[in-house]
C-alpha cells in the first residue's frame, strides 16, 4: 500500500511540471502582453501613455526577457517563497487576492457538493430498487434535463423568476447594505437568501447526472447472488440495501471525488460569472481577459495541481476502499 | 416429438427474416423501437434543413435594425378575426411611450389584419455566395409592420431570424468540432489500441496529461488567445479546434476500448489465419465491427462541444458578435434587466437545451441499437 501510493505520488511530479510549464505557455500565447492591454484600457477611457512609458514599463517589469527566463523567476518563486507573483491588474499580491476571495468559494462548492450527494445517493438507490416506477420516471426526465440544461441558462432563469415573482434582490451573496457590514445574525439572514439559487443551479446541474451513475451501478449490483443470499437470511430491505450494493456502488462517487477537489477551488466559473458571485471564478475569467499573466497563470496551475492531487486521492481512496483494486 | 416438428409457421419466418437480415437493417430495427430517439432525429433533421436554408426560413435579414421595433414581444399567430375565419395571420402593433418613464409600450392593434404570406419576396439575401433572391418561406406584406415570431432584440432585429442563422454557426461548429475529434481520436485511439506496448502507453499519458487540465480554465485560457483583431471565421475554426481538443481523448478511449476488445476475437483469428494482411484486417474486419459503436460516441460528443461553444460565447471569449451563434445571442440575455423586460431574449437558451437533449436521446439510441445481435 505504501509502495503504491510513493509510486503514484512520484509519478505525478513529472506531470505536475510540464502542467507549470503548460499554464505559463498558455497566457504567454496572446499576441501583446500586459503593457498593451493596459494601454489599451487607459486609451478606452482617454488617457493615454506614451511609447516610451510603455517601453520603460516593459522593462521595469521584465516582460522583456525570454519566455524560459519569465518562466523560471515565476515557478522558482512559487516553489521557494511561495510567492505567486504579482497582479498587475489589480496591483496586490496574486495569493492576497485568492486568498481573499477563497473562503466564500470553498463554502459555496463543499455546500453544493453535500447537496448534490445527499440528493443523488438516495435518488439513486430508489430509482434503482423501484425501477420503472412513476417517480423512477420522473427522476429520469429529471436527469435528461439536467444532462440538457446549461448551467448558466438554469441560473439566468432562477434569477429571473425569483427577481421578477418573488421580488427578491438577486446576483452576488450580499445586499448593498451588508455589503461591507460586520457579521451580524441579520447579514447570515441576508446571505442565505442570496445563497439558495446558486446553491439550488450547482446541485440540480451535479445531482442529474449522478442520479444516473448511481440507478445503473444499483441495478448492476442488484441482480447479483449475494444480494438474493442476503434476502434469503431474512434480513429486512433497508438493511440488505442499504448494507450491501449501495457500498458496492459507491465505488464510482469514490473514485470522481479527487476532481472535486478543482471544482471546490474554482466554483463554476460560469455560474459564478452570471450570479455575480465573488468567487475565485469570475476573477480567472478577467484575468484572462486583461492578460494579467501571473494571476492568470497561478489560477490554471493551482487549478491543475489539484486535479493532479485529487486523482492522486481518489486513486488511493479507491484502493483502500475495495480491495479487489490490484496495487498495480 | 410431434409437438415440437409443429410450431408455428409464422414465428419461424421471422426468426429466419432475423437470421439473414444485415446489420443494418437489425441496427434500424432496434433503432425504431426507441421512440424517443427516433423523434429526436426527426426534430434533428429539421432543425439541420432550418440551418441550411437559414436565409429562407428566417423571414428577415439577421442584421437588419428597425429603430422603430426595438425589444417588440413575439407577435401571435390568430386564425379567427372577429370570429371569422381567415386563415392564419397577425395583428398589428402600435408603439407609444410611456408618458412618466418614457418607455417604449407595445400595443396590439386588433384593427390591422396582416394574413401571413407564404413563399414571400421580402428582404435580398445571398444563399452561400451561390445565388441571390429574396423568396422567404413566410412574411407579412406591409411596409411597417412585422411578424416576430420570438419577438426583437434591442436593436429591433428579429430574434426568430437571428435563431436559425445561429443554428447555422452553432450545429456547424459542433459538427466540425466532432470531426477534428474524430480524426484525432480514431487515429490515435487505433495506433494505441492495435498495437500496444510502449506506442500505447505514451498515447495514454498524453491523454491522462490533457485530462488533467481542467476543461473551462483551459478553454477559457486559450480561446483567450485568440486576438479580438482576427477574422471572425478564422476564430470560428480555431474554436472548433480547440473544442475537439479535449473531445478527442474521449473518442480514442472508446475507440482503442473496442480495439483490445476485438483483437482477440475469433474471427480476426480467423482472418489472420486466412492469410489477410494486417491493413484488411483493420479496414474490412475490425473497423466495420466497430462503426455503429463510434457513430454513437461521436453523436454523444456533439452536445459537448455545442454547451461548449455556447458557454464560451457567452463569456465572450468564443465567437464575437459579427458572427451569429446561439452563444453570441446568449450574450443579450446577459443581465437581469434585459430578461425582466424582454423574457424571449432566452429563447436561444431553449433551443440549445432542446437541440443538447435531442443529440442525447438520439445517441442513447443508437448505443443500445449499435449491438443488435446483444439479444
Amino acid at each position: 500500500m505504501v509502495a503504491f501510493i510513493l509510486r503514484r505520488a512520484l509519478l505525478a511530479i513529472p506531470t505536475l511540471i510540464f502542467i507549470s510549464f503548460i499554464s505559463f505557455v498558455i497566457i504567454q500565447l496572446p499576441p501583446g502582453d500586459y503593457v498593451s492591454a493596459y494601454a489599451a484600457e487607459l486609451r478606452r477611457m482617454g488617457d493615454y501613455i506614451s511609447p516610451l512609458q510603455e517601453a520603460a514599463m516593459r522593462e521595469q517589469l521584465g516582460l522583456n526577457d525570454p519566455m524560459l527566463v519569465q518562466y523560471w523567476r515565476w515557478i522558482s518563486a512559487i516553489v521557494l517563497r511561495g510567492d505567486f507573483g504579482y497582479s498587475l491588474d489589480w496591483n496586490a499580491p496574486v495569493s492576497n487576492l485568492i486568498w481573499d476571495r477563497l473562503g466564500l468559494t470553498l463554502m459555496i462548492s463543499s455546500a453544493s457538493l453535500v447537496i448534490t450527494w445527499l440528493i443523488a445517493i438516495p435518488v439513486g438507490v430508489y430509482s434503482a430498487t423501484r425501477q420503472y416506477s412513476f417517480l423512477d420516471y420522473l427522476f429520469t426526465v429529471f436527469g435528461f434535463l439536467g444532462k440538457g440544461v446549461p448551467d448558466f441558462l438554469l441560473a439566468l432563469v432562477l434569477m429571473w423568476l425569483s427577481f421578477s415573482y418573488l421580488n427578491l434582490n438577486v446576483g452576488g451573496l450580499f445586499s448593498p447594505e451588508f455589503q461591507n457590514a460586520p457579521w451580524t445574525l441579520a447579514k447570515v439572514w441576508d446571505l442565505a437568501t442570496h445563497l439558495w439559487i446558486p446553491l439550488v443551479v450547482l446541485a440540480t446541474g451535479g445531482a442529474a447526472g449522478l442520479i444516473r451513475v448511481m440507478r445503473a451501478n444499483m441495478l448492476d449490483e442488484l441482480g447479483k447472488p449475494y444480494v438474493e443470499t442476503a434476502y434469503a437470511q431474512g434480513l429486512s430491505e433497508g438493511k440488505v440495501v442499504w448494507g450491501y450494493p449501495v457500498r458496492v456502488a459507491l465505488n464510482p462517487f469514490i473514485s470522481t471525488v479527487g476532481w472535486a477537489l478543482p471544482a471546490l477551488f474554482s466554483g463554476d466559473i460560469i455560474v459564478a460569472v452570471v450570479l455575480n458571485l465573488p468567487t475565485t471564478g469570475p476573477l480567472l475569467l478577467q484575468a484572462l481577459k486583461m492578460q494579467d499573466m501571473y494571476l492568470a497563470g497561478s489560477f490554471i496551475l493551482i487549478l491543475s495541481v489539484f486535479t493532479v492531487i485529487g486523482t492522486l486521492i481518489s486513486d488511493i481512496l479507491l484502493a483502500w476502499f475495495d480491495p479487489r483494486i490490484r496495487y498495480a | 416429438m410431434t409437438d415440437q416438428a409443429l410450431p408455428p409457421i409464422k414465428t419461424v419466418d421471422h426468426k429466419e427474416d432475423l437470421y439473414t437480415a444485415k446489420p443494418w437493417q437489425l441496427i434500424w430495427r432496434r433503432f425504431s423501437q426507441h421512440t424517443l430517439a427516433l423523434v429526436s432525429l426527426w426534430f434533428l433533421i429539421l432543425l439541420a434543413l432550418c440551418a441550411i436554408f437559414a436565409e429562407q426560413v428566417a423571414p428577415y435579414d439577421p442584421f437588419k435594425v428597425s429603430r422603430l421595433r426595438t425589444l417588440a414581444p413575439p407577435t401571435a399567430i390568430h386564425f379567427f378575426h372577429e370570429g371569422q375565419f381567415v386563415g392564419p395571420f397577425v395583428y398589428g402593433l402600435s408603439r407609444e411611450r410611456d408618458a412618466d418613464t418614457a418607455r417604449v409600450l407595445y400595443e396590439v392593434d386588433t384593427e390591422t389584419v396582416l394574413p401571413i404570406q407564404f413563399f414571400y419576396s421580402g428582404d435580398k439575401y445571398s444563399f452561400f455566395g451561390l445565388f441571390s433572391a429574396d423568396i422567404h418561406l413566410f412574411g407579412v406584406d406591409d411596409r411597417r409592420e412585422q411578424i416576430n415570431l420570438l419577438g426583437t432584440d434591442d436593436l429591433g432585429r428579429d430574434v426568430f431570424s437571428r435563431l436559425t442563422h445561429g443554428a447555422r454557426v452553432t450545429l456547424s461548429a459542433g459538427l466540425i468540432g466532432v470531426i477534428f475529434a474524430f480524426v484525432l481520436g480514431l487515429t490515435l485511439g487505433s495506433i494505441s489500441g492495435y498495437f500496444g506496448g510502449w506506442i500505447d502507453s505514451s498515447i495514454q499519458r498524453l491523454m491522462e496529461f490533457i485530462r488533467s487540465i481542467p476543461t473551462i480554465p483551459l478553454w477559457m485560457g486559450l480561446a483567450a488567445a485568440l486576438p479580438i483583431a482576427w477574422d471572425p471565421l478564422f476564430v470560428y475554426v480555431l474554436i472548433t479546434l480547440i473544442l475537439a481538443l479535449i473531445g478527442w481523448t474521449h473518442l480514442a478511449r472508446v475507440v482503442r476500448g473496442q480495439f483490445f476488445a476485438i483483437r482477440n476475437e475469433d474471427y480476426v483469428l480467423a482472418a489472420r489465419l486466412a492469410g489477410a494482411s494486417e491493413y484488411r484486417i483493420i479496414t474490412k474486419h475490425m473497423l466495420p465491427s466497430m462503426t455503429s459503436y463510434i457513430i454513437a460516441a461521436l453523436t454523444l460528443a456533439v452536445p459537448e462541444m455545442i454547451l461548449g461553444e455556447t458557454a464560451l460565447s457567452f463569456l465572450g471569449l468564443g465567437l464575437r458578435p459579427p458572427i451569429v451563434s446561439w452563444g453570441v445571442l446568449l450574450q443579450d440575455a446577459q443581465n437581469l434587466r434585459s430578461i425582466s423586460m424582454a423574457p424571449w431574449l432566452l429563447s436561444p437558451g431553449v433551443a440549445v437545451v432542446m437541440t443538447v437533449l435531442a443529440f442525447n436521446f438520439l445517441g442513447d439510441g443508437l448505443r443500445d441499437a449499435a449491438d443488435p445481435y446483444g439479444q
